[in-house]
């Protein structure tokens, strides 16, 4: 008889890097087809480009950095995914695949590589775009299906009705304008415990209470814009969100204030993506703030006074 | 007082390469990221911090045994702000243009680091062909660094170096890099080159 020694922890969960991945993919396969569905081919060529050129910036740094090839892992295809349902529709072939090589090289591989990153790689992504070609990446997205066409985003005009917001009858990015497939996506996603509650829902919560205190329809304030996918997606990527339940919850209520705060008195339209990057900074020090609760150590009472 | 020793090529070098202040000693990062967003203003703000370099380090260094220890520091202050003057008139009256584009930053050298550095260790400790050769080397390597930043963020968010437009309109200038976040990117990458470099010949001399 052989006996196997190892030390803990001793009970083992099926869930790898690889399986929570592929749960991420299902998850946005409603985002994925309603953007194909509204914005045609061009949404499916962008996507495609998006995920092409991530996992293959992985694949290469691996290879010519000698390090273990990873890429099977699939964390390099979400990001992919992600950029592509983060662009505007008409986004031109080049600029998305430069958005994936920077989230991959630069915000990923430069700082460690899968877990060690401090940003968002796929908002991050999103930022150097809008910085670098803003005129690309605030127009093209009048294309495809639409009734009536408006601005970039109904944010601007506060034109559309619930009902379009709800389906994704609106402008916007190629993921985020349906918000059926976003809630689609969500409840996969918490039904297979791939993330936890509070992110999202505080996330939203936070925008709601503030935007009402600030007198902004709270219907529009959640269905326009990128608030949900950035909360269902973006905000509960593990690595840049804070550990503890206590730290996602003031992450999350961060979110969403920044969000309105930026929507509100903001130069630009929309902050999902600076809300969510400047919360990402934070993550750190909230898990510092608030740590874990150690399994049998209790916190040494204060002595009173005397 | 190992500097002494140093041959003034290798005092020139130390400058350009080993201790290249904007590369290896990151000092001066202010004006490093502020002005090269277009290779010219590089050079220029390389040439006149090389300028005032050469000038402040012959003075301190000629006047090493006259300043007092306890106020070496206001002097050196007030030797650096009399040449960055100069600097600033010559280049108000010659160099119109370039003086509009680096703006506030030309006055700013007085507080640039390098100079004082270079001032409180090296021209005060040392004689006053070597401290000159120091200044000229230091501004060597600070000019170099800045036009080949200045060269990068111009290319990538121009499409041009030196005015010159060399990837043609096919090309979409990549904004940021001219942006200041582009200037800290640009600039993190460089290092990270270039400590890269360093390391792989540290492990190959060993």
């Amino acid at each position: 008889m052989s006996l196997i020694l190892s030390s803990a922890p001793h009970i083992k969960t099926k869930d790898t890097t690889q399986r929570l991945m592929l749960n991420v993919i299902i998850s946005l396969l409603p985002c994925v087809a309603a953007g194909v569905y509204y914005f045609g081919l061009q949404a499916a060529i962008v996507l495609a480009v998006a995920v092409v050129s991530a996992v293959a910036a992985e694949l290469v740094w691996q290879v010519l950095a000698h390090q273990k090839v990873r890429v099977y892992d699939l964390s390099a295809a979400v990001t992919g995914l992600l950029i592509g349902l983060i662009v505007p529709p008409a986004a031109p072939w080049w600029m998305v695949a430069i958005g994936s090589v920077f989230a991959i090289i630069v915000v990923k591989q430069l700082f460690g590589g899968i877990g060690d990153n401090f940003l968002n790689p796929a908002l991050t992504a999103r930022a150097v775009l809008l910085a670098s070609w803003p005129a690309y990446m605030t127009a093209g997205y009048n294309v495809g299906r639409f009734d009536a066409v408006t601005g970039a985003t109904p944010l601007l005009s506060g034109t559309a009705s619930t009902m379009d917001l709800l389906m994704g009858n609106v402008t916007g990015a190629i993921g985020e304008t349906c918000k059926i497939a976003i809630l689609l996506g969500l409840v996969y996603l918490l039904v297979t415990r791939t993330i936890r509650w509070e992110i999202p829902v505080f996330t939203v919560a936070s925008a709601v209470v503030l935007g009402a205190i600030l007198g902004m329809d709270p219907v529009s304030v959640v269905l326009s814009g990128g608030l949900l996918f950035g909360a269902v997606y973006m905000a509960t990527d593990y690595v840049t969100s804070p550990m503890t339940r206590g730290g996602q919850i003031i992450y999350a209520i961060g979110i969403g204030a920044l969000i309105v705060l930026i929507r509100k008195f903001g130069d630009y339209p929309e902050g999902v993506t600076y809300a969510i990057l400047l919360m990402n900074i934070c993550a750190p020090l909230l898990d510092r703030m608030i740590p874990e609760k150690v399994y049998g150590y209790k916190k040494a009472k204060k002595e009173a006074k005397a | 007082m190992s500097e002494k020793k140093k041959s003034l090529g290798r005092v020139f070098t130390n400058g350009v390469l080993s201790e290249n202040p904007t590369f290896r000693l990151v000092l001066g990062t202010c004006p490093t990221l502020a002005v090269t967003t277009s290779a010219i203003n590089g050079l220029g703000m390389g040439l006149a911090a090389t300028f005032v370099l050469l000038g402040s380090n012959i003075v301190v260094s000629a006047l090493r045994k006259v300043i007092p220890d306890k106020v070496r520091i206001p002097s050196f202050i007030v030797i650096i702000c009399t040449f960055v003057t100069i600097v600033q008139l010559l280049m108000h009256a010659y160099l119109p243009s370039l003086y509009e584009s680096l703006g506030i930053f030309i006055p700013l050298i007085v507080v640039n680091c390098i100079i004082l550095a270079r001032a409180e260790a090296f021209a005060s400790k040392n004689g006053v062909v070597a401290s000159a050769v120091d200044g000229l080397g230091m501004g060597a390597g600070f000019t170099l660094a800045l036009t080949l930043i200045g060269c990068i963020r111009e290319l990538l968010g121009n499409g041009s170096i030196f005015g010159v437009s060399l990837l043609g309109t096919a090309y979409k200038p990549m904004l940021l890099t001219i942006l200041p976040a582009g200037g800290f990117l640009v600039y993190g990458l460089l290092l990270g080159i270039i400590n890269a470099i360093g390391n792989k010949r540290k492990g190959a001399a060993k």
